[in-house]
């Protein structure tokens, strides 16, 4: 009897997974994205405990110490009750993106962070479709090319992109088609619509160059590695086109590589859009983060720490499932 | 003994990587890596003899001479306070070079270290190392660098040592990937029947075949982390105003931009030579040594 209960369950969740693997997988790595938050979320509360001195100083900023500030910041922050108290406030008014006031500007941190974000949102996607679309292309050339001078030229510009700090790249670009050619405006994010895009093209490419480099890389070395493969020596003997070979065989297999690194490239683009955001005086969420690092604004540090945290931990999710879903193999094979 | 199986596992590694690049390698001209190396050695020598070669003196001020073009006396010209650009440059290779160097040495050495042994021993060593990398991993570095110069306030060695625990976890992963290509190796077998111990055939069987990539990757960090440095002290998050730095150098310019180019444009060109050269070196590094075996 015991025998039979204890092999239902197990029989019944073995059918389970084996026909919704990707659910049992999205539910476990959604455990492991709350646990990942849990942390992180503490980490960045600590770190008002962190900063030299006790945390009444830190958040007193260039505001005169008196008994009033000292009691209005000590019941502002609950710094008078236990640690793990004050982590459980400022962790329950987090979820409610409540970040409390910034010390500069008094203004609630929410609402600095939702005035910057935009700007920063439609400079990520544009560098984004900037890297990956130049960057397959690139890389799918220079491997369909392979030994000769496109190849060439493209392999040797990865070198030089991949060793280039966005921001020097930010400078370049700026000095050559802004100031040089004249062609694009040197600072700001323009008045909305067209205007805005036309502000945010330098920044984008300056921001996509780099990764745009890591892009071509991968893709390359996929490409060359399925061109190489039994089965596009058949197609070609077969007599298939050259677009069919590379529509049908090649591509399919060789994206699947460079789809598993959209993720690390996204990570890449957030920190390098800080960069990006100060060299071209875009009042995104990067300046606001260098802003505030610079004057010790620490609830705005947290805040800001707190959104990238969450959204480079939902892009790895994010990545993981999109190569599950594309890649047959991890979708039918795994248990 | 080792000798021989290292130079088996190397033909064998030279077997199966592609031909086509390596021909490539062959036919391009050596030309480029000499000049990598000078240009690397140009750097070097003027980061240990520091504004001692420097024309001028790097932070005398000369009101009455600011943005300046390029003359005989100021051969770069001078920046917005007449500051000789050239002498400032120069002086800025310290603080350009020492810091990756020791951010690349030291996470070569742990890296090795923790990789070779997570790779070799495996179990709860190994487990623990890569939980860590893990972590450091999904972690970008530079927005851990702003939040804690946010936080704690910036400076440079600091810095250093915060980037060398971020970056060992790249060298380790690296590193025990190589390491566990190797074990199941015929050399690391006998190598083992024959009573060899354990340390011995880390450091002397394996290492040896694991160094190529560990160098290379090496001064991969290397490029990185002068890339990061300059970030931080543009962001104003690193050397204190006023040093002579690049990165300091391109932040405090770039609004020069429009009236003296040269002061901006001349730190963001040194800067991409020396991250691109140590680039170009390791490749070289990495092909030369996986050619020729570590004997």
């Amino acid at each position: 009897m015991s025998a039979v209960t204890v092999t239902e369950p197990v029989g019944e969740r073995r059918q389970l997974s084996d026909r919704w693997p990707i659910l049992l997988f999205i539910v476990r790595r959604l455990a492991a994205m709350v646990v990942m938050l849990a942390l992180v979320s503490f980490l960045v509360f600590s770190l008002v405990h962190l900063a030299p001195g006790n945390p009444v100083d830190a958040l007193l900023g260039q505001k005169p110490r008196t008994p009033e500030t000292v009691a209005a910041l000590t019941a502002q922050f609950h710094l008078d009750r236990p640690f793990l108290e004050q982590y459980a406030i400022w962790a329950s008014g987090a979820l409610r993106f409540d970040f409390g006031t910034a010390i500069q500007s008094g203004l609630p941190v929410m609402t600095q962070i939702a005035s910057r974000l935009p700007v920063s949102i439609a400079l990520g996607i544009f560098a984004f479709l900037l890297t990956m679309i130049v960057g397959v292309g690139l890389g799918i050339l220079a491997a369909m090319r392979r030994g000769r001078t496109a190849d060439r030229v493209t392999t040797a510009s990865v070198v030089v992109g991949l060793s280039t700090p966005t921001f020097v790249a930010a400078i370049l670009l700026l000095y050559v088609f802004a100031v040089l050619l004249s062609w694009f405006p040197a600072y700001g994010k323009g008045s909305g619509g067209l205007d805005t895009l036309w502000h945010l093209t330098l920044p984008a490419i300056a921001l996509a160059l780099g990764s745009c480099a890591y892009v071509v890389k991968h893709t390359r070395a996929a490409m060359i590695d399925v061109l190489d493969q039994d089965y596009i020596t058949f197609a070609r003997a077969r007599g298939l086109s050259r677009t069919r070979i590379l529509l049908t065989y090649s591509l399919r297999n060789a994206l699947i590589p460079v789809i598993t690194i959209g993720g690390v490239v996204l990570g890449g683009l957030i920190v390098g859009a800080v960069l990006v955001e100060v060299t071209f005086s875009i009042q995104g969420i990067g300046q606001l983060l260098v802003q505030s690092a610079g004057a010790k604004d620490l609830p705005v540090i947290q805040g800001v720490t707190m959104l990238i945290g969450v959204l480079i931990i939902s892009i790895n999710l994010c990545a993981d499932v999109i190569y599950m879903l594309v890649d047959p193999r991890l979708r039918l094979g795994r248990r | 003994m080792s000798g021989v199986s290292a130079s088996t596992t190397m033909s064998e590694a030279v077997s199966t990587r592609g031909t086509g690049r390596r021909r490539r390698r062959r036919a391009a001209p050596q030309f480029i890596i000499v000049c990598c190396f000078v240009f690397i050695a140009v750097v070097v020598l003027f980061a240990v003899t520091g504004s001692l070669l420097a024309p001028q003196d790097p932070s005398v001020q000369n009101l009455s001479n600011i943005t300046a073009a390029p003359s005989a006396e100021h051969l770069l010209g001078t920046d917005a306070l007449g500051r000789d650009t050239l002498s400032r440059l120069i002086a800025g290779t310290g603080s350009a070079f020492v810091g990756p160097l020791v951010i690349a040495l030291g996470s070569f050495l742990i890296g090795n270290l923790l990789g070779l042994l997570a790779g070799y021993r495996g179990g709860r060593v190994d487990s623990l190392i890569m939980r860590w990398i893990d972590l450091m991993w999904a972690i970008p570095s530079l927005l851990i660098l702003v939040v804690v110069a946010g936080v704690v306030g910036a400076s440079y060695w600091p810095t250093v040592l915060i980037l060398v625990v971020l970056t060992v976890p790249l060298d380790a992963r690296v590193v025990r990937g190589a390491t566990l290509e190797q074990m199941p190796r015929p050399y690391v077998e006998a190598a083992k029947t024959v009573g060899v111990s354990d340390r011995r055939i880390m450091w002397l069987h394996i290492w040896p075949n694991v160094a190529p990539i560990s160098v290379a990757n090496t001064f991969l960090v290397f490029a990185g982390s002068v890339g990061i440095l300059a970030s931080l002290s543009f962001l104003g998050l690193g050397v204190p105003p006023g040093k002579p730095d690049w990165g300091l150098m391109l932040a405090e310019n770039q609004p020069l931009l429009f009236v003296q180019p040269l002061a901006c444009l001349a730190p963001a060109v040194l800067i991409i030579l020396t991250a691109t050269s140590m680039t170009v070196i390791g490749d070289w590094a990495y092909e030369r040594l996986s050619e020729e075996g570590p004997r």
